[in-house]
């Protein structure tokens, strides 16, 4: 209980050393430009999605493979947010000629008011940020990109957190691909052409305050009483339910703060990389996410950041050895695809260290 | 008035009549025992009380208000507590979270409390910290409080599910076989414990139990299933000497005269 408050401060240190760190960065432009610069940010993105899902998939064990699809939601609606995209509403049904099928068409019309409400709220956020700073309009998008993706969060959470384990998985998989589809599908958002020309908002300090927030939250939410809950959805759900703990709340809960973190994530890799296509947010980019938090150890919130850390540079490593001339060329071919080694180390790990890399570290005795 | 009544309770889990018509009460700080053999639907009938099975006809009543097909949650929240059969302790949490996790319910602060952290917050998980402790102390677990709960020792797993359903602070608390597995000091000790608890935080008690020196101890008021039929309800005395109760666990003497003849 000693550290109880200590957390508050913990954080805002963090945040002043983010800002110091930022301010050192920007007075090099050629830093800005380099491709560690790219790097840092990169592992920055990784560290706020693999802390939200390893609330999911972790802490409360409810295994999600759809976390790239809230990750879409935020990256394409933050954008929409930065780049002024007003959604045209829909059309109701037309009612001339109705016989039997006014059923259909009640529900048509019904489904366009909900969406047109929303629609309604996207634009006048849009036309009420008009005037304001740049970096007011990118935390508004932030903002605005984490609350989207909550939102689809809870609206896949509710019906499917009814399901347990390769169930649940199969489930938010199908989400992200729906959440995909759709954005295909989306004329004003781009469908298969994706987003060109997102402003180049994203720097050190957005996505390390970020990444330190969402450690801040994760932490703090499992280590209180209040989030003793998760721990014991994950643990034993009768059990949890006859000692009054509402399991269902705490599900829908864990995946809607790992949704919005997932979307903040989103909207800084689209702000990062300028130009965002559905095509990236596809279940392989799940599986990145899901092999960081399996990696670090489920439930471990250092072995998770140490883990994606290393899964962020990986790849990039894997890039440089893939160029190197002198080295046989099958072996250049299995590093160019990162999947073969994701398998390996997945299949390595399962054998060697069920419990991750880092499973066990950063507990105190027996805590989880 | 009675704090707990079922009344013609059935469950059928398809053409199986799990638990059939039955009906009893327990007042507000009485010990009974629940007793019968094997698959008798004792554990059945926890779960229909405790909300884990909706009955398929029949009501029951918690201090006057019906809880049949309710949540589990909801029911823990109205004041009843229990333990089970087969120990379920959440094994990745210390003895400490285990308790702490049942004082969730009664939470003043929500998620922006426990993610902001101010005074209000610190104080109430110091005062967490005391009741549970203070429980765990009753329970002789109090040195084991930062070990893991899969690590103690059988009995103590049983004592510590019993502390994690006080922290509920409920008004009925349902014991399924606390005494499984203990050896006969133990169970001695435990039979003392149940009856300190119930004394202290004032509280019903429901006890199933097969160690029949624990039930006869302690139960104030005895009932009896068999077959999921209710055969036999008394005190311990009336129990023992019940003709139906003997049947049902030594089966009926053999006819003197063969039957069918040969």
């Amino acid at each position: 209980m000693r550290e109880f408050e200590r957390t508050k401060i913990v954080l805002l240190v963090t945040i002043a050393l983010v800002a110091l760190l930022a301010f050192v960065c920007n007075r090099s432009p050629e830093f800005l430009q380099s491709r560690i610069y790219d790097i840092l940010l990169g592992i920055g993105i990784s560290i706020i999605l693999a802390e939200g899902l390893n609330l999911v998939n972790g802490y409360t064990g409810q295994f999600s493979l759809g976390h790239a699809g809230f990750m879409a939601v935020g990256a394409f609606l933050g954008s929409a947010m930065s780049l002024g995209i007003a959604f045209p509403y829909l059309d109701g049904p037309t009612w001339a000629g109705a016989g039997w099928t006014v059923i259909f068409k009640v529900l048509q019309q019904g489904f366009a008011w909900l969406v047109n409400a929303f629609f309604w709220l996207h634009n006048g956020i849009i036309a009420l940020s008009s005037g304001a700073p740049g970096w007011a309009k990118f935390l508004i998008a932030l903002i605005y990109g984490g609350a989207t993706a909550a939102l689809s969060g809870l609206l896949v959470g509710v019906p499917s957190l009814r399901l347990k384990g390769d169930y649940l998985a199969i489930v938010t998989l199908g989400f992200n691909e729906i959440i995909r589809v759709i954005i295909q599908n989306a004329e004003p958002l781009g469908a298969q052409r994706g987003l060109t020309g997102v402003p180049s908002n994203t720097n050190f300090f957005w996505v390390f305050a970020f990444a330190a927030l969402t450690i801040y939250v994760v932490h703090n939410l499992v280590h209180s009483t209040y989030g003793r809950g998760f721990l014991s959805v994950r643990d034993d759900e009768i059990a949890a339910e006859s000692m009054g703990i509402n399991t269902t709340k705490y599900k829908v809960l864990a995946f809607v703060v790992g949704a919005a973190f997932a979307g903040v994530a989103g909207t800084l890799f689209a702000h990062q990389k300028q130009y965002i296509n559905p095509e990236s947010f596809n279940f392989i980019r799940s599986v990145d996410i899901v092999v960081m938090v399996i990696l670090g150890g489920m439930g471990n919130t250092v072995g998770v950041c140490i883990a994606a850390v290393l899964l962020t540079i990986l790849p990039e490593i894997l890039r440089d050895v893939a160029k190197l001339e002198w080295l046989p060329i099958w072996l250049r071919e299995v590093a160019e695809n990162r999947m073969i080694i994701y398998s390996l180390i997945l299949i390595i790990l399962m054998l060697a260290r069920p419990q991750g890399l880092f499973g066990g570290w950063g507990k105190k005795k027996g805590a989880a | 008035m009675s704090l707990l009544s079922l009344d013609n309770v059935t469950v059928q889990f398809g053409g199986l009549k799990a638990v059939s018509e039955v009906s009893f009460s327990i007042a507000a700080g009485e010990l009974v025992g629940l007793i019968g053999p094997n698959g008798a639907g004792k554990t059945t009938v926890f779960n229909l009380i405790t909300g884990v099975y909706a009955p398929t006809v029949g009501k029951i009543a918690f201090d006057g208000k019906a809880v049949a097909g309710k949540r589990p949650y909801l029911i823990t929240a109205r004041g009843i507590a229990r333990t089970f059969q087969n120990i379920r302790l959440f094994p990745s949490m210390t003895v400490f979270d285990n308790v702490r996790c049942a004082c969730n319910m009664h939470l003043k602060h929500g998620i922006s409390h426990a993610l902001w952290r101010g005074a209000k917050v610190a104080a109430e998980e110091a005062r967490i910290e005391a009741e549970v402790m203070e429980l765990l102390g009753i329970f002789d677990l109090a040195d084991d409080r930062d070990a893991n709960c899969k690590s103690l020792p059988y009995g103590a797993q049983r004592r510590l599910e019993i502390v994690r359903a006080l922290a509920t602070k409920p008004r009925l608390l349902l014991l399924d076989e606390p005494a499984a597995g203990m050896n006969p000091t133990e169970k001695m000790e435990l039979m003392k414990l149940i009856r300190f608890v119930q004394e202290k935080f004032a509280l019903a008690v429901l006890l199933v139990e097969h160690d029949m020196k624990v039930v006869m101890g302690i139960c104030e008021r005895i009932a009896v299933l068999d077959y999921g039929q209710k055969i036999a309800e008394g005190t311990p005395a009336e129990i023992r000497a019940n003709p139906k109760v003997i049947a049902a666990y030594l089966g009926k003497e053999v006819s003197p005269e063969p039957i069918g003849g040969t």
